[in-house]
């Protein structure tokens, strides 16, 4: 998230990781719990980390790239999960939903494991697509209250 | 000095009772929901957060509810509530540059890459009580689908991607300040003052009146933004940019070497722009004024961002003369939560204090009616009973 993010792209599998941990934080837990009803062979999985609530403080920046301040907090909520002793999957939501924190944990480590790709076209492309549809409803949304001012005496000097 | 009472338990569990009658009223009427008020009294709710201090649209509506409706209450219960969860994390800076927009404009320049957008607003409405909303369905209850037909699609096209700053094309004629470069970029990185960890000290850095203010009670904000409007504090401020939307929040897990999204949350910020005439350093440019709040919460970040310059008095080099200027007023007095309580602690009972004070008066009473009776100076006393 800081100013030089973008300057310095992460390697291939962190930006995937990134992305679908973005995608399935984004997910409410009723979707969730519907997508893992579908999952054919659900994996037993343990917990590496009991899942929990707590607070993340949001840092901002002043005028939005200045210096840094603290906004306020956030409740969070996470979990870490071992898919037989395999893959570890890492859950962070925001929120007090811990059931959410766990399912997001369980398919972030079905992601790197030998399901990665029924979870890929299954769960997450699904999800990133109901995700993209409904961001563009509000973006057009917006864009119809979108207006133009006319500036009445002085002409266009701007 | 406060000294205390005991007693009284039976009478105070029943006036909790009532306190629970009283907040659920008519019992002929649905009982509101948590879900409702989150809803359709998001306004509130958004400022529960905000001064509350904790985003979290569900515990903020239900604090609303228990509060009947009391901001400040609820926002005391959100902030108590908070004390009884671990802190788990620090985000990466929010990058509002990026933000998801509903709300986009700018009183300065008419005519801006991305447009002025207006979104949800009260603005340009006429302030006419709606009695169509007192029926509760009311005739032009909105479908939730809205007519994409007049939308164009070419609007929503040039909406796509993020919608560049306001300030920033004063930047590049380089009229306005800039910030300066390596100002820490990653949490951590920089040594960030937190009012929920270490008391307020003065001189106060910005990092702490930025918390402050961000904390700070609403019409506190407000009105002192208003008074160096109107005079008292010698700014004469432009809304750069005010926009709502959703941002990503990122963390580095400690599972993790690399930061990862754990949602999105709204928030809404202005960037005001004031004159300044410059000084022997500086030559005269445009300044900054920052506010930033969870949810939308529009009038709140424009009076942070009016008091956030007017604090800014002395780095810039200004006399200070008003009182938005005076940073220990303005931060000490803007937390509603600890205004409210020592407010408030006057209607405990203080009957040994009032004791004491009309023995006091007594005394003084009788030595001004019959002077020479007394042998210290009455000033003395006088002290001596606070």
């Amino acid at each position: 998230m800081s100013d030089d993010a973008g300057n310095r792209p992460y390697p291939k599998q962190v930006a995937d990781r990134r992305e679908w941990l973005g995608v399935l934080a984004k997910t409410p837990l009723g979707d969730l719990e519907q997508l893992w009803q579908t999952v054919p062979r659900k994996p037993p999985y343990e917990h590496l980390r009991q899942p929990e609530t707590g607070l993340a403080m949001v840092r901002a920046r002043a005028g939005g790239k200045g210096p840094q301040f603290n906004l306020g907090e956030m409740t969070v909520s996470r979990c870490v999960v071992s898919l037989s002793g395999e893959a570890v999957g890492v859950g962070y939501v925001k929120g007090r939903d811990l059931r959410q924190a766990e399912l997001v944990a369980v398919f972030d480590a079905m992601m790197q494991g030998p399901d990665g790709e029924w979870t890929a076209n299954s769960v997450i492309e699904p999800l990133k697509r109901a995700q993209d549809q409904r961001q563009t409803k509000t973006r057009s949304k917006a864009a119809r209250t979108r207006v133009e001012f006319f500036t009445m005496v002085r002409g266009d000097s701007f | 000095m406060y000294v205390a009472v005991k007693g009284g338990e039976k009478a105070i569990d029943n006036a909790h009772e009532i306190l629970e009658e009283d907040r659920r009223g008519d019992l002929e009427l649905p009982e509101i929901g948590v879900g409702q008020i989150s809803e359709q009294l998001g306004r509130a709710v958004d400022r529960v957060m905000t001064e509350g201090s904790v985003y979290d649209p569900e515990l903020a509506a239900l604090a609303v509810k228990q509060a009947q409706g009391d901001l400040v209450e609820a926002i005391f219960l959100l902030r108590a509530f908070r004390a009884t969860l671990p802190r788990l994390a620090v985000s990466r800076t929010l990058n509002t540059g990026e933000m998801r927009i509903r709300r986009r404009i700018s009183a300065t320049f008419k005519d801006l890459p991305g447009g002025q957008i207006l979104g949800p607003t009260y603005d340009y409405t006429h302030r006419l009580l709606d009695f169509g909303l007192m029926a509760e369905k009311a005739a032009n209850e909105p479908s939730g689908e809205t007519d994409p037909s007049d939308a164009g699609d070419q609007k929503s096209r040039d909406a796509e991607g993020p919608i560049p700053k306001v300030l920033d094309l004063l930047d590049r004629d380089g009229l306005i300040e800039t910030f300066e470069a390596g100002a820490g970029d990653e949490a951590g990185e920089e040594e960030v003052g937190d009012l929920t960890r270490e008391p307020l000290t003065f001189p106060a850095g910005r990092d702490l009146r930025l918390q402050n203010l961000a904390r700070g009670d609403e019409g506190f904000l407000l009105a002192l933004g208003y008074s160096t409007q109107r005079g008292f504090g010698n700014n004469h401020p432009f809304a750069g940019e005010i926009r709502l939307g959703e941002v990503d929040v990122e963390i580095v897990p400690e599972e993790l070497d690399f930061p990862v999204p754990l949602g999105e949350i709204t928030v809404t910020e202005c960037e005001m722009i004031t004159q300044f005439k410059g000084s022997k350093e500086q030559p005269p440019k445009f300044t900054r004024g920052y506010g930033l709040a969870f949810g939308h919460c529009e009038r709140k970040a424009m009076a942070m961002a009016l008091v956030d310059r007017a604090l800014r008095t002395k780095e810039l080099g200004e006399e200070p003369k008003a009182p938005a200027q005076d940073e220990e007023f303005v931060l000490y007095h803007s937390d509603n939560v600890e205004s409210s309580g020592f407010v408030e602690h006057l209607k405990l009972p203080h009957y040994v204090d009032f004791q004491a004070e009309l023995t006091l008066i007594r005394k003084l009473r009788q030595e001004h009616d019959d002077p020479g009776s007394g042998s210290e100076p009455a000033a003395e006393r006088a002290e001596a009973g606070e």
